[in-house]
């Protein structure tokens, strides 16, 4: 089974536009990420990796109408696809994995 | 407070991301702009929305989305052919006018080559030496008392030898070279005059001789003696001379060691025919051992020197600064005019020279003028093109509305229109090569150059094409960037017109051409009357029938009576003299006169002759008679030219006693003045004459020139043949080398005579087109004025009244261009007559008499238009729409 790659700032990026929905887009993504990580974050690395992550087929865009806010300029809407939705799932279940192998007094000893 | 996100940067954002992702990266920039002015402040929120920007400076978000509509390509190879074959029409419709554009600019490129080439040959003088950059000569500066700075180039002998052996190490060559003189050479029957030069044995090798036979080393042996190849060839045919035995002079016998390609006509060294070794001159002038060896007071040497490879000749110089004045301590005449040795490096040899001393700026100012003169024939035949183009561009205007019409864009009219000037371009640079080829000997001949067109140069290349590109780019560019901007519909309508002032730049060009054109007539004018003024110059003695010969060999001497009966037997000899110098040259001149009331300090010309002088050369007495055999006393006595007379400021000069005191031994001679004779021009004719003695015995040199007069009843064709087997017999070992003195004369004209010619070369050309350009304008006008004409004719006007509405503005406008040259050509004429002592005036009529010829010329040439338009049927040109 071939497997596409997610770097772990592309999961992240992809794991937050999930959660905002229907609201995604460049600025709530950056904004969200930020509250969220407590990270700063390029607001072109955030773009690009929106993306890249369209080329890769787990996002999906359209534009939406035009705003008052912004000068009026319109705002690109991402939505997770399918393969995304999947993409996640597996990065989960790997992680899930790897989590119950650990054995557990190493857990204890990691204060969880 | 509402703030927003710098200009700037919104600016350059919007510069370079792609218009498909502008808006929503813009967008998203703004909105996150705003929430962070509400969070950090508007100051902080600037600096993050730049530092954001910056961040999207990436190719992702610079590369444009590819259109989904085909593009209007600029460069289609189809489109490019097409504007190629409208171009070629176009040309083909109008052959009139495109014969003059063509032309007239291949005419302006072929002379813009041709100094190109002229420039580059004076510029690369000497460069045929691969050491070029670190030859030099080893020269003085004093600093004269009367006669202020100068600058020297004979040395006195022990100064070679004092950097021979204090200075040695900072040079890589030094060699001592003696002057340059005619030689003859002799193998077996064959006798040759040619110059040559000895030097030390490194010369060939710092003068990078290319050898065709023999090596470097040739002048090791002191009997040695390299010939350039043409010498060899004329002596000893095709074969390989090297270890051919050869005579110098009749008397020494010297073995061929090497044959040398000739040296280019651009190099110094090119007179020399060949080299020999500077050991054999010293033996054979036993004077130098004599006398010359310690003796810092005789200067007679030239000494070249080639500097190390890491070193410069300023440096050089300053470290042999001193080397003649620290040991001129027995010297002290010569230690007050302070002499500083340094060296003159090859590269300013030719074109920063020095003429008696000081800077000649003859060469550089030259080769100025004639790359100015140049430019301005080419910038005449650029404005042609350009008149030309944009007046007929007029004319096109409906094919752009056309052309718009159906779809062009502006870029390709521009792309059209260039294209078409870059055709003309080329063709008349084409036309202007082939024109070279045949115009080049002509011309070598004229600036005696050796000039071939440099196909192999890239620089030559080079130019060329910068040259094609620049004048393409600016003949193109108005009818490409303004034609280009019309209103198809406005076009299309008819209701575009040119604007009252469209001709105003059309006007100023051509005054431009015309004041160049006529400054070039005035100034030909009056060089040709300087050269004719100098001509008509008495010369105060007859040079028709006079023939000279140099005394070359030793065997010449002790002949003159048995010479001279021999000449005068064969009845084609009038009479026969000798003489110090040649009779166009003044040879020698000298201080230590004393006369009542003179000054030993003046300087007069010092000539030795024979009795007979007077008799050969016809000059002619003011006040007393010629030398006489038949008085003994005549040995010392003195004849002095109107100068002389004249600086001496003697009421009666006839009889008056004169002492001269030989200045190197102090030896005192008397004489006596027994006549005065007219001045004879003997140096240039361009200066005033200088005071001059003739005497016939002295201590200063010999006679070493036969004078010869045919009688004026034998021709010349005659006379010469008798004169040579006179010679054969007495003097058989010298080759009977002669020279007409009206043609040596003649020769002082030739500076002059060269600049002349280039002149009226330059003057005629650039008259040429610019009426090319006016014929081309004048034929556009009357063309755009047919209308007009026929209306006028038809309610009345003459030819004569056509004739002169035509004319007028064209005639106006030379007048103008002669008012502005006058000026200017006086000024420079005035100042380049300053340097000649006898000179013509500039008088009016010169400038009346060349805008008379301008306007003329004008006249002649807008005429032909005018009367074809003023005599065409009116019913002809008011049917045709």
């Amino acid at each position: 089974m071939k497997r596409t790659f997610l770097g772990e700032f592309e999961e992240i990026v992809l794991l937050t536009v999930a959660i905002l929905g229907e609201e995604a887009y460049g600025v709530t993504v950056t904004q969200e990420l930020e509250q969220k990580t407590g990270r700063s974050v390029g607001f072109s690395t955030v773009h690009t990796t929106l993306q890249r992550l369209e080329e890769k087929g787990f996002l999906a865009s359209q534009m939406g109408g035009a705003t008052a806010e912004r000068g009026g300029r319109r705002k690109r809407f991402f939505t997770v696809t399918a393969a995304g939705r999947k993409a996640l799932v597996e990065v989960k279940q790997v992680r899930e994995e790897l989590w119950g192998a650990l054995p557990p007094q190493t857990l204890q000893l990691m204060g969880g | 407070m509402h703030s927003n996100p710098p200009r700037l940067a919104d600016r350059f954002l919007q510069f370079f991301c792609a218009p498909h992702l502008l808006e929503e990266v813009q967008g998203d920039l703004h909105e996150e702009f705003e929430y962070q002015v509400k969070h950090v402040g508007a100051r902080r929120a600037r600096w993050r929305y730049w530092r954001d920007v910056l961040g999207f400076f990436q190719p992702r978000y610079i590369k444009r989305k590819s259109s989904q509509y085909p593009q209007t390509y600029l460069f289609s190879l189809n489109m490019l052919r097409n504007y190629f074959k409208i171009a070629v029409r176009n040309l083909l419709k109008h052959k009139g006018y495109s014969f003059i554009n063509i032309f007239g600019l291949a005419t302006g490129m072929a002379v813009a080559i041709l100094i190109g080439l002229w420039i580059y040959d004076e510029l690369s003088f000497n460069t045929y030496h691969k050491n070029y950059d670190r030859i030099g000569q080893v020269m003085t500066l004093i600093n004269h008392e009367r006669d202020g700075l100068g600058h020297n180039h004979s040395m006195p002998y022990p100064l070679s030898t004092e950097l021979a052996i204090n200075y040695r190490s900072h040079f890589k060559h030094l060699v001592k070279a003696s002057w340059v003189q005619d030689y003859i050479l002799s193998t077996g029957e064959k006798k040759l005059s040619r110059k040559g030069q000895f030097m030390d044995q490194e010369a060939p090798e710092m003068l990078s001789l290319t050898m065709i036979y023999g090596s470097w080393s040739g002048l090791q042996d002191p009997y040695s003696i390299l010939l350039s190849a043409s010498t060899a060839k004329a002596l000893f045919g095709d074969i390989d001379p090297t270890n051919k035995p050869l005579r110098l002079n009749n008397k020494v016998d010297v073995k061929v060691t090497g044959v040398y390609e000739d040296l280019p006509l651009n190099t110094q060294f090119h007179s020399r025919e060949f080299f020999g070794p500077f050991e054999l001159w010293v033996t054979q002038n036993p004077w130098i051992k004599e006398r010359a060896l310690q003796d810092w007071s005789n200067h007679f040497l030239t000494i070249y020197a080639e500097i190390k490879p890491n070193d410069t000749f300023e440096n050089v110089s300053s470290i042999i600064k001193n080397a003649e004045l620290k040991n001129l301590a027995n010297y002290k005449e010569q230690a007050a005019q302070n002499p500083q040795v340094f060296l003159q490096p090859m590269s300013k040899w030719h074109l920063y020279g020095f003429s008696r001393g000081v800077p000649d700026t003859e060469p550089m100012r030259m080769v100025w003028i004639v790359g100015i003169i140049g430019a301005f024939v080419l910038l005449l035949a650029c404005i042609n093109f350009m008149n030309l183009s944009t007046a007929r561009s007029e004319k096109r205007a409906k094919e752009v509305g056309v052309r718009k019409a159906i779809g062009s864009v502006r870029g390709q009219l521009i792309n059209q229109f260039f294209s078409e000037s870059f055709l003309i371009v080329v063709l008349a640079f084409i036309l202007a090569l082939l024109l070279v080829l045949p115009i080049l000997p002509w011309f070598n001949n004229i600036a005696e150059k050796q000039l071939t067109v440099l196909w192999a140069n890239p620089y030559f290349w080079l130019f060329s094409l910068s040259f094609i590109l620049i004048t393409g780019l600016l003949a193109g560019s108005y009818p490409a960037l303004y034609l280009s901007s019309f209103q198809p519909v406005k076009v299309l309508k008819g209701t575009f017109r040119v604007g009252r002032f469209a001709s105003i730049p059309r006007q100023v060009l051509v005054v431009t051409q015309f004041t160049v054109s006529v400054t070039l007539i005035i100034s030909t004018v009056i060089i040709v009357r300087q050269i004719q003024i100098a001509k008509n110059r008495s010369v105060g003695y007859t040079r028709d029938g006079l023939i000279m010969l140099q005394m070359k060999s030793d065997d010449f001497y002790g002949k003159y009576d048995v010479l001279r009966a021999e000449l005068k037997k064969t009845g084609a000899v009038y009479e026969m003299s000798q003489s110090m110098g040649a009779v166009t040259n003044l040879a020698s001149g000298n201080q230590g006169f004393e006369w009542k009331g003179g000054d030993p300090e003046e300087q007069f010309g010092t000539l030795a002759v024979t009795h007979e002088h007077g008799k050969t050369v016809d000059w002619q007495f003011v006040q007393g008679r010629d030398f006489s055999r038949d008085f003994p006393g005549d040995s010392s006595g003195l004849i002095i030219n109107e100068a002389a007379a004249k600086l001496m400021n003697l009421e009666h000069p006839v009889g008056e006693p004169v002492r001269w005191t030989w200045w190197r031994n102090n030896k005192v001679l008397d004489y006596k003045i027994l006549g005065v004779i007219k001045n004879m021009v003997m140096e240039s004719p361009y200066d005033a004459i200088e005071p001059t003695v003739f005497y016939i015995k002295g201590h200063n040199g010999g006679v070493n020139f036969i004078n010869i007069k045919i009688n004026p009843a034998v021709s010349a064709s005659v006379a010469i043949p008798k004169i040579e087997a006179v010679f054969k017999k007495i003097v058989p070992s010298v080759p009977f080398d002669y020279k007409f003195v009206d043609e040596e004369y003649n020769t002082k004209f030739k500076a002059e005579e060269r600049i002349g010619k280039l002149a009226t070369f330059f003057a005629i050309l650039a008259i040429f087109i610019s009426c090319l350009g006016l014929f081309g304008l004048a034929s556009f006008v009357a063309e755009q004025r047919t209308k007009e004409i026929g209306i006028r004719k038809v309610l009345g006007a003459t030819v004569a009244n056509l004739w002169q509405l035509l004319s007028k503005d064209f005639v106006v406008l030379v007048i103008i261009s002669c008012l502005i040259a006058a000026p200017i050509s006086y000024y420079f004429m005035n100042e380049w007559l300053q340097k000649y002592t006898y000179r013509t005036e500039i008088s009016w009529w010169i400038f009346a008499a060349s805008a008379a010829g301008a306007l003329t010329i004008t006249l002649l040439t807008v005429s032909f238009q005018a009367i074809k338009a003023a005599l065409m049927n009116p019913v002809k040109s008011l049917k045709t729409e």
